[in-house]
């Protein structure tokens, strides 16, 4: 079983202030494998500020981790050079959240396709180019002759979306982070973009990160979750347990606090104990502490992963009879 | 049951370089004391023009062409640009739907309320005024230190509640939100949508909630109005919208709402929104209805009531009930 991706115990800080430095520890500790042989769909969900994009940021080699080891196939990917990195920069593709911001207005669908074609020489002709970008453009369920030619500004939200989709695609990736790909399109475009990523997976064999804070569209799509809040694992497992039968008080919440589209269940039931702004990193304890409905005395100290299930752990005491799992085998209990 | 806000035949078009659209085209609305109402529709349905409309808001090359808006008894169409100023936060008011943009970044969040009061009331005195400012502020959830505070200090949720402080300083008959909570993650949105919820009840008006989330509507309002290319296609309450909804469109947005049961089922609506400078003929649907008839391409249906009380327009059901 061949590594795809590997994160050894990643930690990210940002640093600020000169004289007196503060830092923001976004991401802690985390570890995480992606096997290659089988293509999975895996979320990371939380809200606002839980490290969901700092994430993204170091899978791509965008940020370098402040300690711990990010491998693509076996490579620490900020050591990649040359040749290497050019074959990670085209398995390695990313979608992000604004389809409005990321096109460059002056280019029209053509020039943005055919640009990533003559960077990696995926295609010999002009013909060849042209026959790729249509497949691409079929495959995410856009019409070439609709779309091929066009501005960004002519094309809908949705649509550019899918053109992301698309454009990712051109160049057979390994590996897909989709950084809130569907928040910013109409709920009925949403199915669509999500009925294209899954495809992907299937047929095409990509193995997707996706990242968002909607654990709706989380649960439709994928197969493993791992729940994040202010850069650490709060719980994690197979996407059904955990969002049919969340163990930890933060996953509750959230879960809690989707408006689902039925009448007969109640929006809200578990109190929010703290409101966003008396919320100050204290101490070295658990970092759901000041928020949690739940809170006792252990929770100063930080709480290890409890396994609850083949499938499922929770960093939290009220479960504290589990037995312990390090977090580096946390991705043995997420499904492929 | 009091009518706060009636909204008779009330049409908009944009002139632009290629041509006219026609954003709203006669919608008819009323709403009572208390009473929210949601209102749905992909973007370009014209759901924010209904609601800039409302504020007589809207900019060139837009042109409000027609109808009433009636709040209290008043028609805010007939009002002078003056008294229009007035209505404004204390008749009508509207929270805009990026609240972390609408905020200005260089002025103190109580500097803005004190502006706010001032525009509408110069007799009170500086102390009153800044003390209704801290009082709003608490009424949402926020400490009186964020009188002091500039937007940047705040979080997107926090900006929001500052947005609805603001709208509520001098206690309107009509609030309308436009997606007050479409860049918030889902708990901040329960905060805020809670936080609605409660100065609603507090000072009795009546809620315009925009969005294109079929959840929040379904947990957050009392009725809920369909919009399709600048027409109602139905208004009914959410009970029948989200157990028996009518139009076919209605029909496939309920339908293409991810729930627990139906695990990894996507139902998107086919095609696309139509384009408001090439509107269809007839029923702007037709062409992505699974029911279409023939009279779907000729006639524009009416908005009337089926059995069951729901307003639809649709030729799906027959004119006599």
């Amino acid at each position: 079983m061949a590594a795809l991706l590997e994160l050894n115990n990643v930690t990210k800080t940002y640093s600020r202030g000169l004289v007196s430095r503060s830092s923001t520890t976004a991401l802690s500790n985390v570890s995480l494998n992606l096997d290659e042989s089988e293509p999975t769909i895996l979320t990371v969900a939380g809200e606002s500020g839980s490290g969901k994009t700092t994430l993204a940021m170091l899978l791509l080699g965008f940020i370098n981790p402040t300690s711990g080891q990010i491998r693509y196939k076996g490579q620490d990917i900020n050591q990649l050079r040359g040749e290497d990195r050019l074959t990670f920069r085209r398995e390695v593709q990313a979608v992000f959240q604004d389809p409005f911001a990321v096109f460059n207005p002056f280019y029209t669908v053509d020039h943005l396709l055919s640009v990533p074609i003559e960077r990696f020489k995926m295609a010999k002709s002009k013909n060849e180019a042209r026959e790729k970008m249509e497949e691409a453009l079929t495959a995410v369920g856009l019409r070439p002759e609709d779309t091929l030619g066009r501005f960004p500004h002519q094309l809908s939200g949705g649509q550019r979306q899918r053109i992301n989709v698309a454009r990712a695609l051109l160049l057979r990736p390994r590996l897909l982070i989709a950084d809130e790909p569907v928040s910013m399109v109409d709920a009925s475009l949403r199915a669509n973009i999500l009925e294209t990523l899954r495809t992907l997976q299937r047929n095409y064999g990509v193995s997707i990160i996706y990242i968002t804070h909607d654990l709706t569209t989380a649960f439709h799509i994928s197969k493993s979750i791992i729940v994040l809040y202010r850069g650490g694992v709060m719980e994690a497992g197979d996407v059904d347990t955990v969002i049919k039968n969340p163990q930890h008080p933060y996953t509750r919440l959230l879960i809690d606090s989707i408006p689902w589209p039925d009448l007969n269940r109640r929006w809200g039931e578990t109190e929010i104990k703290a409101r966003e702004s008396e919320l100050t990193s204290k101490g070295t304890g658990c970092k759901f502490l000041g928020r949690c409905p739940f809170a006792m005395e252990i929770c100063q100290t930080p709480p290890p992963l409890f396994q609850l299930s083949a499938h499922q752990a929770a960093s939290c005491f009220l479960h504290a009879k589990s037995p312990e799992i390090e977090p580096e085998r946390l991705s043995e209990l997420l499904p492929a | 049951m009091t009518t706060v806000l009636q909204v008779n035949n009330l049409q908009v078009t944009y002139y632009t370089d290629s041509g006219r659209a026609r954003a709203l085209d006669g919608v008819n609305l009323t709403l009572n004391s208390g009473e929210k109402l949601g209102l749905v529709g992909e973007s370009g349905s014209g759901k924010s023009t209904m609601a800039l409309a409302m504020m007589r808001m809207i900019k060139l090359p837009g042109r409000i062409e027609g109808g009433q808006v009636i709040v209290d008894g008043n028609d805010l169409m007939a009002l002078s640009e003056e008294e229009m100023l007035n209505a404004r936060l204390s008749e009508i008011t509207y929270i805009p739907q990026g609240a972390m943009n609408s905020l200005n970044p260089v002025m103190r969040i109580g500097a803005q309320m004190v502006d706010a009061i001032k525009a509408h009331d110069s007799k009170s005195s500086k102390s009153a005024i800044e003390e209704r400012c801290m009082e709003a502020l608490e009424s949402v959830d926020l400490g009186r230190n964020v009188f002091r505070m500039f937007a940047h200090e705040l979080s997107g949720g926090m900006k929001q509640r500052v947005c609805i402080a603001i709208g509520i300083l001098l206690k309107p008959s009509v609030i309308i939100a436009d997606e007050p909570t479409s860049a918030l993650d889902v708990v901040t949105q329960r905060q805020v949508m809670e936080t609605i919820d409660r100065v609603q009840k507090d000072i009795g008006c009546a809620v315009i909630l925009i969005g294109h989330d079929m959840g929040l509507m379904c947990q957050f309002v009392d009725k809920v109005a369909v919009m399709y290319a600048g027409r109602l296609a139905e208004v009914s309450t959410v009970r029948q919208m989200f157990s028996d909804p009518k139009h076919p469109y209605a029909q496939a947005l309920i339908s293409s709402l991810p729930s627990l049961e139906n695990k990894g089922v996507f139902h998107g609506i086919p095609g696309l929104a139509p384009s408001l400078l090439r509107l269809p003929s007839g029923c702007t649907f037709h062409p992505r209805c699974p029911h279409v008839m023939e009279v779907c391409k000729t006639t524009v249906p009416a908005l009337r009531t089926v059995p069951g009380g729901a307003q639809v327009a649709c030729h799906l059901y027959p004119e006599k009930a």
